[in-house]
């Protein structure tokens, strides 16, 4: 009756050769690695690549263990192991050096990494190769933001980019306007007469759908007035937190962090994890710069100048600085915002060899720069970028002719240096709403090598004081439940390594954790076992009763375990969730590895043997003989005395 | 090795009563603690920042308290941790600051006064989020409830689920006046612990109720007191030794790891105690005063089987 079919035992054979596979990668560790990648849409990196960065590393006399090409999804890295972190450094600068041959504007990303230092032929397994699990950010170290996107920010930006289209549309169809202009969440466009407003709403209806249209009135002066719609509201906050997750990776990119996690979270949250960082101080200083970018016009006539001069501003002007601190006035009215700008790079002018900032405008950007440069030649246009509230004029250069194309370039009196940092500043100012940091999380690297050694002492001293426990207590069978504990660790690390789960503090204490409970099926089967035998059963029976009856316990308890696992799931957030993951796994592999796993010992140890007179439990103690008897073989010696009957 | 020799069935009942009002008036200690002191929770729920610092030496923290508190803050803590060495400072929430130049400020003005210092961790939470993790944790502990009801109700019975539920929320309960009690930081991970507890103490409960099913099914004639007192006394050395197992495995946790597991392990500690407490001498009982019968249990043969054949 003990006996498995000879597929119960392949299935637990192949269970633990698959689960040892997994889990190998886990103890080779890691090994430094330089890792190359596109830092700009337009630059791809193809396998020749790989050639390239073995040629540099050649040249530099530093010799990678290995070097590999990898395409993931679209994007190509090229990624060169080392032999210490040492060489790593050089070769990074190295690399460095050769491919981002112009200063401040680097086509390559080139990055510290750590890559599993797994042997050969696992990588060759493809995509089956083994990887170790993920180390969330507490074991190894780096930041963690969590940004809130100011979707009412978004909104009142919509609203100002809306307002300047339908003062171009109104132009354009030579409908009379008194004004248009942004109030609250509304566009309010003034007229003299109801005629006027009615050709207006004509014109509009069919050119500016995004907005819905009411009549106003102000004081007898007739208005439209312009309201987003609710899907439309939701569509502009969509492409905010879209916008501004790209423009997060665009100035993650910037600082060289190897593997980024930039995700979107709920539907007004970003998530940003920066592995590994060191430089902390810089991270925090991109991240947290929450720029926003709007282009408007420069008012320098004489009544302004004077204005300013006496230090009043008047209506419809505002009063900003310039990076040198020299007051500027400028027109409330917005004529480009960031959303509008799809590229800036340094560059220098193709005539005068000035260093220059080069702007790239997407369609509707170009059409309205064209409109307002041809109006305003000779007139100045200011770049401000919005700070945590506060304007700043980045540049306000005189505008020499009507441009037209989307292609925009800004010189005169700067270094190279300069353009390079105007360029990030209107690239990384390309945020289409301000955000906040609302959490953070730094974690020494220090730290997170800490969590991991305390982490997995107070694990393994736990598994060991089990395990000599259960040992002594159940002699054979505790020694069965011990190696069924391993297979459970066993089964749990591949688990997670296959899913490429991320490993945090609270897992590893739920590993733990799960562990103390896992041996709760082993108790169970043991002292059902023992009890059999006190009433009575032969060995065999034994066994089997044991382990038929502590079924339907063990299913029980741990699915009620496994529902308080998914509400966590469900529920929790960031240090709850990665505890629940672990738990809930660690559950299923418990049942597997007790149920199964264990059985399929006893069954190999015991089952053949027809003739069994005792078995090795642990004593049995029986009420009425007033002694205990011992029921394992290994304290009678196997003397044959038949202890069970 | 057995150490469990009993010789008769265990009178657990007999004095369930009495140990059911200790239970209560421990529970309403616990709940007049927790509304009279309330908790001492982790910036994760109240928002602010949290900053872990390293020395070379042994740092007095007055001197410390000197440099936070001439950047202008009032209301702050400086305290050891772990080591003379390490000392963590909370910062409450700053209005108009983010954390970036919080923090940063912080550590200026340490290094000023020692540069030796290095930058362990920080951890800012803002006010919003914390608000989130708390209905967030209400919501689990909901569910949680709910859900073990509804398997209890339908594996079992209304009267087992209703008694295991009552007897593990007061685990629960108990585990939080502890940490009210004692002034204990309460964060996630102790959150995360808690309901661990929860499903833990259930697990403990299931196994006794399975027990008083099959001992009905066994023992026809025994009535309900007797066969409760038996399915406990057959269960009561395998719950001594599976929570043994479980306690070791959290001791290790507290002593070795690290402050970050530390009241993690606090809160299952007390909670494998309470839940061993409560299932043999609450739940089981609970289950007896609201009249559990063998009919509850055990499903009246059916009579159609033999017009199958």
């Amino acid at each position: 009756m003990n006996r498995y079919p000879l597929w119960k035992y392949i299935t637990v054979l192949v269970a633990v050769v698959i689960g040892l596979l997994y889990t190998l990668p886990n103890f080779y560790g890691e090994s430094p690695a330089v890792q190359v990648s596109s830092a700009k849409a337009t630059v791809k990196i193809e396998p020749a690549m790989l050639a390239q960065v073995e040629q540099i590393l050649a040249n530099a006399n530093l010799p990678p263990t290995s070097v590999y090409y990898e395409l993931n999804g679209t994007l190509g890295t090229v990624r060169a192991r080392f032999a210490s972190t040492d060489v790593q450094l050089q070769a990074r600068d190295a690399i460095d050096r050769a491919l981002n041959t112009v200063p401040g504007d680097p086509s390559y990303t080139v990055a510290l990494n750590l890559l599993p230092a797994s042997p050969p032929w696992m990588r060759a397994l493809g995509w089956f190769e083994p990887r170790p699990m993920y180390l969330g950010l507490d074991l190894r170290g780096g930041v963690h933001f969590l940004l809130q996107v100011d979707m009412q920010g978004a909104l009142t930006a919509r609203y100002d980019s809306l307002a300047a289209d339908l003062r171009s549309v109104l132009r354009d169809q030579k409908v009379p306007v008194a004004g248009v202009e942004r109030a609250g969440m509304s566009v309010v466009a003034s007229f003299a007469n109801e005629g006027d407003r009615d050709r207006a709403r004509d014109a509009l209806r069919s050119r500016v759908t995004e907005l819905a249209y009411t009549d106003g009135n102000d004081g007898g002066k007739p208005q439209l007035v312009g309201q987003l719609s609710p899907a439309a509201v939701t569509r502009v906050q969509d492409n905010a937190l879209q916008q501004n997750i790209s423009t997060l990776h665009n100035r993650i990119n910037e600082l060289g962090v190897a593997e980024p996690v930039i995700q979107q979270q709920g539907s007004d949250r970003i998530i940003v994890q920066l592995p590994g960082v060191q430089d902390v101080a810089k991270a925090k200083e991109l991240l947290g710069r929450t720029a926003t970018l709007e282009i408007r016009m420069v008012d320098d006539s004489p009544a302004a100048q004077s204005a300013l001069a006496g230090g009043t501003v008047p209506f419809g002007l505002e009063r900003y600085t310039d990076r040198d601190g020299r007051p500027i006035l400028v027109r409330r009215q917005v004529v480009l915002t960031g959303e509008n700008l799809q590229d800036a790079q340094p560059g220098r002018d193709s005539q005068t060899q000035q260093a220059a900032v080069h702007l790239t405008l997407d369609s509707k950007g170009a059409r309205i720069f064209r409109d307002v440069t041809r109006d305003n030649i000779g007139k100045r246009m200011a770049i401000l970028l919005f700070e945590n509230g506060k304007g700043e004029v980045v540049t306000a250069p005189v505008i020499r002719s009507e441009i037209g194309g989307g292609q925009v370039q800004i010189s005169g009196s700067m270094t190279a240096e300069e353009a390079a940092d105007t360029a990030l500043l209107l690239r990384a100012g390309a945020l289409a709403a301000p955000m906040s940091i609302i959490e953070e999380r730094t974690i020494g690297p220090s730290l997170g090598a800490d969590n991991i050694a305390k982490g997995f002492d107070s694990t393994l001293y736990g598994f060991l004081a089990i395990a000599v426990f259960i040992i002594v207590y159940y002699h054979l069978f505790g020694v069965f439940s011990t190696i069924g504990l391993t297979m459970n660790v066993l089964f749990l690390l591949a688990l997670l390594s296959m899913l490429q789960a991320t490993l945090t503090l609270p897992g590893i204490a739920a590993i733990a954790l799960t562990l103390g409970m896992a041996i709760d099926s082993n108790v169970l089967i043991n002292e059902r076992i023992r009890e059999e035998l006190r009433n009575g059963a032969s060995p065999q029976q034994a066994i089997h009763q044991g382990f038929e009856r502590a079924w339907g316990t063990i299913l029980d308890s741990n699915l009620t375990t496994l529902i308080v696992g998914l509400a966590l799931l469900a529920f929790g957030s960031g240090p709850i969730r990665g505890f629940a993951v672990v738990h809930c796994l660690g559950i299923l592999t418990s049942m597997f590895s007790s149920v199964v796993g264990v059985r399929a010992l006893a069954n190999l140890w015991y089952g053949r043997k027809r003739k069994l007179t005792s078995i090795s439990v642990g004593t049995v103690w029986r009420p009425g003989t007033g002694q205990a008897q011992a029921g394992a073989k290994t304290r009678t010696g196997g003397n044959g005395t038949p202890a069970v009957k | 090795m057995e150490f469990f020799r009993i010789h008769r069935t265990v009178p657990f009942m007999r004095h369930a009563l009495v140990l059911n009002i200790i239970s209560l008036v421990t529970f309403l200690a616990a709940v007049f603690f927790i509304i009279t002191r309330g908790f001492h929770l982790s910036i994760e729920f109240t928002g602010g920042t949290v900053m872990e610092v390293n020395y070379a030496q042994t740092v007095q923290l007055d001197s410390v308290r000197g440099a936070v508190s001439k950047l202008g803050y009032s209301d702050f803590q400086v305290q050891n941790f772990g080591t003379s060495r390490d000392v963590m400072i909370r910062l409450p929430l700053a209005e108009g600051q983010t954390s970036a130049t919080q923090s940063e400020k912080v550590l200026e003005a340490l290094k000023a006064a020692d540069p030796s210092v290095q930058l362990r961790r920080v951890e800012f939470v803002g006010p919003q989020v914390g608000e989130e993790l708390l209905h967030n944790g209400l919501m689990a502990l909901l569910v949680v409830v709910i859900g073990i009801m509804v398997y209890l109700g339908f594996r079992f019975e209304w009267k087992f689920a209703v008694a295991g539920v009552l007897a593990n929320l007061h685990d629960v309960v108990i585990i939080l006046g502890f940490f009210a009690f004692f002034q204990w930081e309460f964060s996630l991970a102790v959150l995360a612990g808690v309901l661990a507890v929860l499903g833990y103490s259930v697990n403990e409960s299931v196994v006794i109720m399975d027990r008083i099913r099959e001992n009905f099914r066994k023992y026809r004639k025994a009535d309900v007191k007797e066969v409760i007192n038996s399915a406990i006394t057959q269960t009561i050395s395998r719950t001594i030794i599976t929570h043994g197992s479980t306690q070791m495995m959290v001791l290790s946790m507290l002593f070795f790891g690290g402050p970050t597991l530390h009241y993690f392990a606090l809160a299952l500690t007390i909670g494998i105690w309470f839940g061993i407490y409560s299932s043999v001498f609450v739940a089981a009982a609970l289950a007896m005063w609201m009249g559990v019968k063998r009919e509850d249990l055990i499903k009246p043969v059916k009579k159609d089987e033999a017009e199958i054949a």
